[in-house]
């Protein structure tokens, strides 16, 4: 197997020849097996769906940019929150972290390669179509869905357009996709890490990415139990959803968000590990408590489990529910507060210097840290009569995703870029991009807040005049957030084309086996295991 | 001089405009916080946010401060050397605790507040909310008064063909009068998705699920008009469903109780059909159709007739909407069809407003049928119907053949 493996790596560094032309470079990215072909794949895919499912959100805004109506109709208005929410979930932030990983997690575990390459490439390729069959959607007779991307029974079963069977197809494929996926990391880090590293080894991002995966394990088939009773409901007769046929349209939420609430740190779990990679690097000083770094890790993802009815506060649950998960959703802000102290540690009495990752990643740890805040405020349940379903709770999330996910995902881009590609990024607009950005997200999110408290709901194209002004900042800092991000988005591709070289180091202070391999590293990472001490 | 002279009185009268617009709107432009309120659970629900948002405040300042004295201090072009110490787990053992010991102070208060919000026994006054695609209807169970409210801004004004008002959204034709200082029961459900009560001066948010109904309620302490929205995401006009919420002293309410139409009255009048229904002319009908139209049928149908087909079918051209008999397009409209977004609006629209709006939808976008449907026409469907309830189903409808 080795053998074989050295031979490929001896004359072919960049991927196997499929034949000439475009046939060739189809079948090449068509049928790679390979973790770092697939965790480009995987990347690029993230990185167009951020754009579309942006532009989206910049529609949003424009919509919301003034009282009355301006650009979109109201149907289309809820289309675009349904689309925006459903493409920047399933369709950049989970894609870019599997990229990550797979890039990664052999790289950083001294493996040649995934577990599972034939799976790996069945796992991307599926997205591709699913997202063409989620977007043909829009241009349906009747339009798309417009019920949200929550898809709350009856107004996505009874009252949905007929397009709604497409998006049920499309997120089952996209489940299959991450199960196949996850079952595939799983493997490869139980299975595949050098001699010598242990699990509590490991660097926090390959942690970090080990429960993740079991939490998909766990939740995506109950998605697509919610999305299948949906289609059941809507064309085989059934009444999961219905009263008047014995349902309980409170039964799809109950459902929906015993799979929502964990997806929430699928997404933010494996943010953290890239959180706890980059602050050591450029502190110069080893990550702080690792152990209770990762036993918070754990118990995140465990009372994850049990705090899905803080989503559904106002719905009617009976008294002792509203208070067991009450409790339980207070209670997860302690190892997310471990989280937060640890890595204000690892910071103090380091020394610092501040690349475009760290300023990412420090501008992470407070803005995640202010949507912990409102997380907790939302907690309390007669609070919550208040905040639920106003501006309040998307600035909350919004907080989490943006400069918390997102500005997680850029950091890593801007760190491990230079290892992937082996060219050194633009600092000068790396540094540009950073500032706007983060200006331009407080500008957009912050007020939100004030717009909740001040009585808006959520998912409204049109408002009352008293909220005129903080609409008009939201809007011109989502204009400006967006546009921002086209400097990422040319960084990128100059850093592929013609960045500086960098040496295997790349960073002073990085620490970790992918820094052994040359940058860019080899088609097979690890052909000879690395020797851990 | 002078002129320096006007430009100071056009400043001072500028400011004096300016505080007296502020001292005069009732509404706060830039505003921060939550509402405090005027009930009870809404003293309660500000003070339990604003001790959380303090607590959180101090702890974020703790943390941040920390952090930033780091990023300040300890940075390499400092020349700061790196300290290597990288665990301590009595550390992690304090701030796991005291963290949980905040927690649990902040959750004896909001559990208290929570058994006091569950609590609905021995109200005064018991308020059916029913929520439907896309207006309230309110039913006092006690005094048998029900009706409908439904968002009063003008069409045009969401088009910005008019100045806006200043309760744009925020109006509605009949508000919901409530006494004060009166414990109000409200049994809130829906008749078709998910809808959800929210008036945050009240404190009251509840979701208005179909098949279900659950409670919640309120005692106002101060007389005045308290607006809110339809918080649950409902469909297309889920941002167009305003709660107005209208409290008036023990003997206003009174007042207005006995001067509304009851329920079974209603039942009376329409058994013996005494009323003589007035003709209208064309005109009329016109003009007060498409008003009508804009504020109930536009959501799905469209300005254009075009409607949203499948979804929402044209009435531009459709069977019912220019075919014959008429009866069959002013049934449609009191029956509604079953299991859509199209409800029964018998109880929602006088006969004159139903004729008003078939004549116009018989009328517009070039369905130039010439028909005028005239209130006495819809009184007799309706009676018809009354007798014998016929099902109308989606064929019927057209375009779902």
């Amino acid at each position: 197997m080795s053998q074989v493996i050295t031979h490929d790596s001896e004359h072919d560094d960049h991927g196997p020849e499929q034949g000439k032309g475009f046939i060739g470079f189809a079948k090449r990215w068509l049928f790679t097996t390979n973790h770092k072909d697939i965790g480009t794949l995987y990347l690029f895919l993230a990185l167009i769906s951020f754009f579309v499912a942006g532009s989206m959100a910049l529609v949003i805004r424009a919509e919301l940019f003034q009282p009355g109506h301006l650009f979109v109709d109201p149907n289309f208005f809820n289309q675009m929150t349904t689309m925006h929410g459903l493409i920047m979930l399933f369709g950049v932030v989970m894609p870019a972290f599997t990229g990550m990983a797979n890039w990664q997690i052999p790289l950083m575990i001294g493996a040649p390669d995934m577990a599972l390459p034939r799976l790996n490439n069945w796992s991307f390729w599926l997205l591709p179509f699913a997202f063409t069959l989620l977007g043909s959607t829009m241009f349906h007779s009747g339009g798309g869905p417009n019920f949200g991307w929550t898809m709350y029974a009856p107004l996505s079963t009874k009252f949905a357009p007929p397009s709604t069977d497409f998006m049920i197809f499309a997120v089952h494929m996209m489940g299959i996709s991450s199960i196949m996926g996850s079952i595939n990391i799983i493997a490869t880090i139980l299975n595949m890490r050098a001699p010598g590293m242990t699990l509590m080894k490991m660097p926090m991002f390959v942690w970090t990415w080990l429960i993740t995966a079991f939490l998909l394990i766990a939740i995506m088939p109950v998605l697509a139990g919610a999305v299948t009773m949906m289609l059941a409901d809507r064309h085989f007769g059934t009444s999961f959803f219905e009263a008047a046929g014995g349902g309980d349209p409170i039964l799809f939420q109950h459902v929906f968000w015993f799979f929502g609430h964990p997806e929430v740190y699928v997404l933010v779990l494996p943010a953290f590990g890239v959180i706890s990679e980059i602050i050591p690097t450029f502190s110069r000083k080893p990550l702080f408590g690792y152990h209770f770094m990762v036993y918070a890790t754990v118990s995140i993802a465990i009372l994850s489990f049990v705090v899905w009815v803080h989503h559904m506060f106002t719905t009617g649950v009976p008294l002792g529910a509203e208070l067991f998960f009450m409790y339980t959703t207070m209670l997860i802000s302690v190892p997310t507060g471990i989280k937060v102290f640890n890595w204000v540690s690892t910071m103090f009495k380091g020394s610092m210097t501040f690349e475009t990752p760290m300023l990412f990643a420090v501008a992470f740890v407070f803005l995640f840290t202010i949507g912990g805040f409102t997380g907790l405020m939302l907690a309390l349940v007669p609070a919550d009569y208040q905040y639920q379903d106003t501006y309040f709770v998307v600035g909350h999330f919004h907080y989490v995703l943006v400069p918390g996910v997102i500005f997680a995902l850029q950091a890593a881009t801007y760190y491990w870029l230079p290892k992937w590609t082996g060219h050194m990024y633009n600092e000068r607009l790396g540094k540009w991009h950073f500032w706007l950005s983060v200006i331009s997200v407080n500008l957009t999110f912050f007020p939100m807040h004030f717009l909740g408290l001040a009585g808006m709901p959520r998912r409204i194209p049109d408002y009352a005049l008293q909220f005129a002004n903080f609409n008009m900042v939201a809007s011109i800092g989502a204009f400006m957030f967006g546009f921002s991000q086209l400097l990422f988005l040319y960084n990128i591709i100059a850093t592929i084309r013609h960045g500086k070289k960098v040496d295997d180091q790349v960073w002073e202070g990085a620490h970790g086996l992918e820094w052994t391999l040359p940058s860019p590293p080899p088609y097979h990472s690890f052909t000879t295991p690395p020797v851990i001490q | 001089m002078l002129n320096r002279f006007r430009a100071s009185r056009c400043v001072v009268a500028l400011t004096a405009m300016l505080l007296s617009q502020m001292a005069t709107a009732a509404t706060d432009n830039w505003q921060l916080n939550m509402y405090k309120g005027v009930t009870p659970l809404s003293h309660d629900m500000y003070e339990l946010h604003m001790i959380a948002m303090i607590i959180c405040c101090i702890i974020g300042a703790a943390v941040f401060g920390v952090m930033i004295y780091s990023l300040i201090h300890h940075r390499k072009s400092k020349g700061h050397v790196p300290a290597s110490f990288h665990d301590n787990t009595r550390l992690e053992i304090v701030w796991s605790i005291i963290p949980f010991l905040i927690l649990v102070g902040l959750a004896i208060p909001a559990t208290k507040v929570l058994i006091r919000m569950d609590d609905t026994a021995e109200s005064d006054v018991t308020i059916k909310v029913i929520g439907s695609q896309w207006k309230w209807q309110y039913q006092y169970l006690d005094q048998g008064i029900s009706y409908f409210s439904n968002l009063a801004t003008p069409y045009a004004q969401i088009q910005n063909q008019e100045k806006k008002g200043q309760w744009y959204l925020l109006e509605v034709d009949k508000p919901l009068v409530l006494p004060v200082n009166r414990k109000i029961r409200f049994l809130v459900t829906s008749n078709d998705v998910i809808h959800s009560w929210w008036v945050p001066e009240l404190g009251v948010k509840r979701d208005a699920i179909p098949g279900f109904m659950h409670e919640a309620w309120a005692r106002i302490e101060k007389p005045g008009v308290y607006r809110g929205q339809c918080a649950e995401l409902c469909g297309i006009n889920h941002g167009f469903m305003p709660i107005v919420v209208q409290a008036v002293s023990d003997e206003e309410f009174n007042q207005w109780v006995s001067a509304q139409t009851k329920v079974a009255d209603q039942y009376k009048a329409d058994q013996n059909n005494a009323v003589v229904q007035a003709a209208m002319t064309h005109d009329e009908l016109m003009t007060s159709g498409k008003a009508k139209y804009e504020q109930i049928c536009i959501a799905c149908h469209k300005v254009d007739g075009k409607g949203m087909p499948p979804t929402f079918p044209a009435l531009k051209g459709s069977s019912i909407a220019v075919g014959k008999p008429i009866s069959r397009h002013i049934a449609l409209i009191l029956q509604g069809v079953p299991g859509t977004a199209m409800q029964a609006y018998k109880d929602q629209l006088t006969d004159a407003e139903i004729a008003a709006i078939a004549t116009y939808e018989r009328n517009a976008w070039g369905n130039n049928t010439g028909d005028v449907v005239q209130p006495a026409d819809v009184a007799a469907v309706r009676k018809g119907d009354i007798q014998q309830p016929k099902m109308v189903n989606k064929a019927q409808a057209g375009g779902l053949e």
